[in-house]
Protein backbone atom coordinates (compact mmCIF):
# COMPACT_ATOMS: atom_id res chain seq x y z
CA UNK A 1 0.00 0.00 0.00
CA UNK A 2 3.49 2.22 -0.43
CA UNK A 3 2.69 5.25 1.91
CA UNK A 4 -0.41 4.24 2.88
CA UNK A 5 1.38 2.15 5.09
CA UNK A 6 3.39 4.03 6.99
CA UNK A 7 -0.07 5.56 8.03
CA UNK A 8 -0.15 2.22 9.80
CA UNK A 9 -3.87 1.74 8.67
CA UNK A 10 -6.42 -0.77 10.45
CA UNK A 11 -8.16 -2.59 7.48
CA UNK A 12 -11.59 -3.07 8.25
CA UNK A 13 -12.28 -4.44 4.68
CA UNK A 14 -10.41 -6.88 2.32
CA UNK A 15 -10.00 -7.41 -1.50
CA UNK A 16 -13.72 -6.63 -2.37
CA UNK A 17 -15.31 -4.39 -4.59
CA UNK A 18 -15.85 -0.73 -5.41
CA UNK A 19 -19.35 -1.60 -4.03
CA UNK A 20 -19.38 -3.10 -1.56
CA UNK A 21 -17.02 -0.83 0.05
CA UNK A 22 -19.21 2.08 -0.60
CA UNK A 23 -21.50 0.18 1.24
CA UNK A 24 -19.35 -0.93 4.52
CA UNK A 25 -18.61 3.23 4.92
CA UNK A 26 -22.80 3.47 4.75
CA UNK A 27 -23.31 0.80 7.00
CA UNK A 28 -20.95 0.99 9.68
CA UNK A 29 -20.07 4.91 9.90
CA UNK A 30 -22.41 6.89 11.63
CA UNK A 31 -20.30 10.44 9.98
CA UNK A 32 -19.50 10.11 6.17
CA UNK A 33 -19.02 12.36 3.42
CA UNK A 34 -19.40 11.88 -0.10
CA UNK A 35 -16.07 12.44 -2.15
CA UNK A 36 -15.58 13.03 -5.89
CA UNK A 37 -12.47 10.15 -7.39
CA UNK A 38 -9.67 11.23 -7.02
CA UNK A 39 -10.14 13.39 -3.71
CA UNK A 40 -7.20 13.33 -1.76
CA UNK A 41 -6.60 11.72 2.10
CA UNK A 42 -3.28 12.24 3.12
CA UNK A 43 -0.80 11.41 0.06
CA UNK A 44 -3.85 9.01 -1.24
CA UNK A 45 -5.93 9.64 -4.25
CA UNK A 46 -9.07 7.93 -4.14
CA UNK A 47 -10.44 5.48 -6.54
CA UNK A 48 -13.44 3.97 -8.02
CA UNK A 49 -16.62 5.01 -9.31
CA UNK A 50 -19.06 7.91 -7.63
CA UNK A 51 -20.30 7.81 -5.11
CA UNK A 52 -17.72 7.39 -3.19
CA UNK A 53 -18.04 7.96 0.67
CA UNK A 54 -15.06 9.11 2.89
CA UNK A 55 -16.21 8.40 6.54
CA UNK A 56 -15.33 10.04 10.13
CA UNK A 57 -14.86 7.64 13.11
CA UNK A 58 -13.68 9.86 16.49
CA UNK A 59 -10.06 10.77 15.33
CA UNK A 60 -10.19 8.76 12.06
CA UNK A 61 -10.94 8.50 8.98
CA UNK A 62 -12.37 5.61 6.99
CA UNK A 63 -11.96 5.47 3.21
CA UNK A 64 -11.51 2.96 0.30
CA UNK A 65 -8.54 1.99 -0.62
CA UNK A 66 -8.22 0.50 -4.53
CA UNK A 67 -5.23 -1.88 -5.71
CA UNK A 68 -4.85 -2.74 -9.21
CA UNK A 69 -4.32 -6.47 -8.28
CA UNK A 70 -6.01 -6.99 -4.98
CA UNK A 71 -9.21 -4.92 -5.31
CA UNK A 72 -10.30 -2.83 -3.19
CA UNK A 73 -9.61 -2.67 1.25
CA UNK A 74 -11.67 -0.32 3.63
CA UNK A 75 -9.22 1.27 5.66
CA UNK A 76 -9.33 3.41 8.96
CA UNK A 77 -6.54 5.32 9.70
CA UNK A 78 -5.58 8.98 11.65
CA UNK A 79 -7.73 11.59 10.35
CA UNK A 80 -5.60 14.69 11.49
CA UNK A 81 -6.60 17.87 8.85
CA UNK A 82 -8.29 15.84 6.68
CA UNK A 83 -11.34 15.21 9.26
CA UNK A 84 -11.86 18.95 9.02
CA UNK A 85 -11.61 19.55 5.12
CA UNK A 86 -14.42 16.71 5.47
CA UNK A 87 -16.52 18.47 7.42
CA UNK A 88 -16.45 21.83 5.65
CA UNK A 89 -18.30 19.99 2.58
CA UNK A 90 -21.95 18.70 2.63
CA UNK A 91 -23.13 15.51 3.63
CA UNK B 1 -3.72 22.03 -20.39
CA UNK B 2 -4.04 18.82 -22.07
CA UNK B 3 -0.41 17.62 -22.67
CA UNK B 4 -1.35 17.65 -26.78
CA UNK B 5 -1.49 21.55 -26.36
CA UNK B 6 2.53 20.63 -25.47
CA UNK B 7 3.58 17.52 -27.29
CA UNK B 8 0.43 16.48 -30.35
CA UNK B 9 -2.02 14.34 -29.94
CA UNK B 10 -1.40 12.08 -27.22
CA UNK B 11 -3.19 8.55 -25.52
CA UNK B 12 -2.92 7.25 -22.22
CA UNK B 13 -2.91 3.36 -21.93
CA UNK B 14 -3.33 2.68 -18.46
CA UNK B 15 -2.97 -1.33 -17.56
CA UNK B 16 -4.19 -3.04 -14.87
CA UNK B 17 -3.00 -5.96 -12.67
CA UNK B 18 -0.51 -7.76 -15.63
CA UNK B 19 -2.23 -11.38 -14.38
CA UNK B 20 -4.42 -11.87 -17.36
CA UNK B 21 -1.18 -12.42 -20.56
CA UNK B 22 -2.67 -10.53 -23.55
CA UNK B 23 -2.67 -7.35 -21.56
CA UNK B 24 0.68 -6.73 -22.46
CA UNK B 25 1.04 -8.05 -26.13
CA UNK B 26 -2.16 -6.08 -26.56
CA UNK B 27 -0.86 -2.80 -24.78
CA UNK B 28 2.11 -2.75 -26.97
CA UNK B 29 -0.09 -3.60 -30.19
CA UNK B 30 -2.16 -0.42 -29.00
CA UNK B 31 0.39 1.74 -28.42
CA UNK B 32 2.11 0.77 -32.33
CA UNK B 33 -1.25 1.29 -33.75
CA UNK B 34 -1.38 4.80 -32.18
CA UNK B 35 2.09 5.99 -32.65
CA UNK B 36 2.20 5.01 -36.53
CA UNK B 37 -0.77 7.47 -36.79
CA UNK B 38 0.94 10.17 -35.18
CA UNK B 39 -0.40 9.90 -30.99
CA UNK B 40 1.86 9.60 -28.61
CA UNK B 41 1.32 6.89 -26.38
CA UNK B 42 1.90 6.70 -22.84
CA UNK B 43 1.80 3.77 -20.94
CA UNK B 44 0.80 4.01 -17.13
CA UNK B 45 0.29 1.13 -14.64
CA UNK B 46 2.07 -0.66 -11.56
CA UNK B 47 5.99 -1.65 -11.82
CA UNK B 48 4.91 -4.90 -12.43
CA UNK B 49 2.59 -4.26 -15.29
CA UNK B 50 4.91 -1.65 -17.01
CA UNK B 51 8.12 -3.28 -16.80
CA UNK B 52 6.49 -6.32 -18.18
CA UNK B 53 5.70 -3.73 -21.10
CA UNK B 54 9.38 -1.58 -21.16
CA UNK B 55 10.90 -4.86 -21.16
CA UNK B 56 9.23 -5.82 -24.15
CA UNK B 57 10.32 -2.28 -26.27
CA UNK B 58 13.66 -2.01 -25.04
CA UNK B 59 14.22 1.01 -27.42
CA UNK B 60 10.79 2.81 -27.04
CA UNK B 61 9.63 1.45 -30.89
CA UNK B 62 6.31 1.55 -29.46
CA UNK B 63 6.05 3.25 -26.74
CA UNK B 64 6.91 7.14 -25.96
CA UNK B 65 6.99 7.12 -21.85
CA UNK B 66 5.77 5.02 -19.16
CA UNK B 67 5.04 6.37 -15.77
CA UNK B 68 3.42 5.34 -12.63
CA UNK B 69 -0.29 4.96 -12.54
CA UNK B 70 -0.86 6.40 -8.68
CA UNK B 71 1.42 9.71 -10.39
CA UNK B 72 -0.69 9.88 -13.16
CA UNK B 73 -4.24 9.99 -11.47
CA UNK B 74 -2.60 12.22 -8.80
CA UNK B 75 -1.75 14.60 -11.57
CA UNK B 76 -5.37 14.31 -13.14
CA UNK B 77 -7.06 15.16 -10.10
CA UNK B 78 -4.44 18.24 -9.51
CA UNK B 79 -5.54 19.40 -13.28
CA UNK B 80 -1.54 19.11 -14.17
CA UNK B 81 -2.00 16.73 -17.39
CA UNK B 82 -4.60 15.60 -19.18
CA UNK B 83 -4.51 13.63 -22.30
CA UNK B 84 -6.77 13.12 -25.74
CA UNK B 85 -7.56 9.24 -25.66
CA UNK B 86 -7.26 7.24 -22.83
CA UNK B 87 -7.45 2.90 -23.29
CA UNK B 88 -7.53 1.76 -19.80
CA UNK B 89 -7.49 -2.27 -19.61
CA UNK B 90 -10.21 -4.15 -16.81
CA UNK B 91 -10.21 -7.77 -16.67
CA UNK B 92 -11.52 -7.10 -12.72
CA UNK B 93 -13.79 -5.30 -10.36
CA UNK B 94 -10.66 -2.44 -9.78
CA UNK B 95 -10.25 -1.78 -13.07
CA UNK B 96 -13.43 -0.35 -13.45
CA UNK B 97 -12.76 1.70 -10.33
CA UNK B 98 -9.71 3.47 -12.10
CA UNK B 99 -11.53 3.76 -15.43
CA UNK B 100 -14.10 5.49 -13.16
CA UNK B 101 -12.06 7.91 -12.03
CA UNK B 102 -10.69 8.13 -15.33
CA UNK B 103 -13.87 9.18 -16.63
CA UNK B 104 -14.11 11.65 -13.81
CA UNK B 105 -11.10 12.93 -14.05
CA UNK B 106 -10.48 13.45 -17.52
CA UNK B 107 -11.62 15.24 -20.75
CA UNK B 108 -10.04 11.93 -23.02
CA UNK B 109 -12.38 9.71 -24.95
CA UNK B 110 -11.92 7.00 -23.03
CA UNK B 111 -12.14 3.34 -23.84
CA UNK B 112 -12.47 0.32 -21.35
CA UNK B 113 -10.90 -2.62 -22.95
CA UNK B 114 -12.86 -5.44 -20.94
CA UNK B 115 -11.40 -8.89 -21.55
CA UNK B 116 -10.61 -12.05 -19.32
CA UNK B 117 -12.59 -14.65 -18.62
CA UNK B 118 -15.54 -13.06 -18.22
CA UNK B 119 -15.45 -9.46 -19.32
CA UNK B 120 -19.42 -9.25 -19.51
CA UNK B 121 -19.60 -9.64 -15.75
CA UNK B 122 -17.45 -7.10 -14.91
CA UNK B 123 -18.61 -4.51 -17.50
CA UNK B 124 -21.78 -4.76 -15.52
CA UNK B 125 -20.37 -1.93 -12.92
CA UNK B 126 -19.70 0.53 -15.72
CA UNK B 127 -21.98 3.13 -14.80
CA UNK B 128 -20.26 6.36 -16.62
CA UNK B 129 -20.18 7.60 -20.02
CA UNK B 130 -17.16 5.21 -22.09
CA UNK B 131 -16.66 3.38 -25.46
CA UNK B 132 -16.50 -0.79 -24.01
CA UNK B 133 -14.41 -2.55 -26.31
CA UNK B 134 -15.10 -6.49 -24.95
CA UNK B 135 -13.51 -9.76 -25.80
CA UNK B 136 -13.22 -12.66 -23.71
CA UNK B 137 -9.47 -12.90 -24.21
CA UNK B 138 -7.21 -14.43 -21.83
CA UNK B 139 -3.80 -16.01 -23.55
CA UNK B 140 -5.33 -15.86 -26.87
CA UNK B 141 -4.97 -12.05 -27.58
CA UNK B 142 -6.67 -12.09 -31.35
CA UNK B 143 -10.44 -11.57 -30.01
CA UNK B 144 -8.99 -8.12 -28.27
CA UNK B 145 -6.55 -7.11 -31.30
CA UNK B 146 -9.42 -7.47 -33.64
CA UNK B 147 -11.42 -5.24 -31.68
CA UNK B 148 -8.41 -2.76 -31.63
CA UNK B 149 -8.08 -2.39 -35.00
CA UNK B 150 -11.59 -1.25 -34.73
CA UNK B 151 -11.66 1.61 -32.61
CA UNK B 152 -7.73 2.47 -34.04
CA UNK B 153 -9.91 2.87 -37.30
CA UNK B 154 -12.08 5.12 -35.85
CA UNK B 155 -9.55 6.99 -33.88
CA UNK B 156 -7.81 7.97 -37.30
CA UNK B 157 -10.60 8.53 -38.89
CA UNK B 158 -11.45 11.24 -36.14
CA UNK B 159 -7.78 12.60 -36.76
Amino acid sequence: MGCLEAMKPEVLLSRCSFAEAREYIKKHVREYYEVEPGYKIHDVHLIGVPPLYVGIDGEDVVFPYTKPCHGTFVVKVAGGDAIGRLRSRRK
Amino acid sequence: MTESDERGTTALILLGCPQVPVQTSVALYCAHGLRRNGIRPIVAGTTAARKLVEIADPERHYVDTFEDLDAVIGELAEKKRDADYCFVFAHNDSGIAYAGTISYLSQARLYVLLFGEHPEEVAAAITFPCEQITAKAVHNPMPLKRKIDEVLQWVVSKQ
